[in-house]
């Protein structure tokens, strides 16, 4: 972490998610809104279509950051992120989210991470932010 | 949204049992690729006790909070126009295979903004001992009528 600068690009990398992978977070998060899985739903509460979950999208941002930290998890002592754009999920196409990770500020007890969260070229997490300990 | 549910004492949810599989489970969910995530030794190797939940996974714990916060009689949340807008997790250690863990919902601040009510739920998760794990704090926007 000492050679560190604010600015650097300490990671980037890119999620292929499919209606599969949001069948699999429902499961595993216990969130079964079928706004998630159900297009007929979605589209009776005015959606496109199906959407990602956005607790899918903050989980997956993490990650890049979590590898960068050869795993450490357990550094990772605070995580936000404001829920900005939805991420629609295409049935046959999927929906690709590209996730960049850059050093936002540097202090004594650690680092904070800034993430640029995109999907179809546009960000949908706002102030997405994660306090590493050194 | 009713004003008087900020300041509300809620009761601690019943203690839930972090386990081995669920963890695991999630951690594929979210495309971890962390042995601490998944793998028991990699985990032990590194000084934990058991795999290490991703940082997200709080809210697995947090949502029956949630659930108290939408089932309150007089909240006047219609789950159909609620939006997730934003989401914190502060930790004081990470989550670990075998923690029994239990939230207690504060409901932090009520906010109204052009037709549309903010909630902010504040869930505080202590272990078995009582000691800080996580704090989950969460907007929710209940949209107005269009």
């Amino acid at each position: 972490m000492n050679d560190l600068t604010v600015g650097d690009v300490i990671a980037e990398k890119s999620f292929a998610l499919s209606r599969d992978s949001l069948v699999r977070y429902a499961g595993a998060s216990g969130d079964f809104n079928p706004i998630h899985y159900r297009d007929d739903v979605a589209q009776s509460v005015g959606l496109p279509g199906v959407l990602a979950h956005g607790m899918h999208t903050m989980g997956l941002a993490i990650q890049p950051i979590v590898e960068w930290l050869g795993g450490d998890s357990g550094r990772v002592l605070d995580y936000q992120v404001r829920f900005t754009r939805p991420v629609l999920v295409d049935p046959a196409e999927g929906a690709t989210i590209i996730v960049t990770a850059k050093v936002g500020a540097l202090d004594e007890a650690g680092a904070r991470i800034d993430l640029v969260v995109t999907y179809n070229g546009d960000t949908v997490l706002g102030k997405a932010q994660a306090r590493i300990a050194r | 949204m009713n004003p008087e549910l900020q300041g509300r004492a809620f009761a601690p949810t019943a203690p839930y049992l972090v386990g081995r599989e669920k963890i695991r489970e999630f951690s594929r969910a979210v495309y971890s690729t962390s042995p601490i995530n998944l793998d028991p030794a990699a985990a032990q190797a590194a000084g934990y006790a058991d795999v290490v939940a991703p940082p997200t996974f709080a809210v697995v714990i947090q949502e029956a909070t949630l659930a108290q916060l939408l089932a309150e009689p007089d909240a006047g949340i219609d789950f159909s126009r609620v939006v997730h807008g934003d989401q914190r997790f502060t930790y004081s250690r990470p989550i670990i295979a075998g923690d029994e863990l239990t939230a207690t919902l504060a409901v932090t601040s009520i906010k109204s903004l052009g037709g549309h009510s903010m909630v902010t739920a504040q869930s505080t998760i202590v272990d078995a001992a009582g000691a800080h794990v996580v704090t989950a704090t969460s907007t929710l926007v209940v949209r107005g009528d269009e």
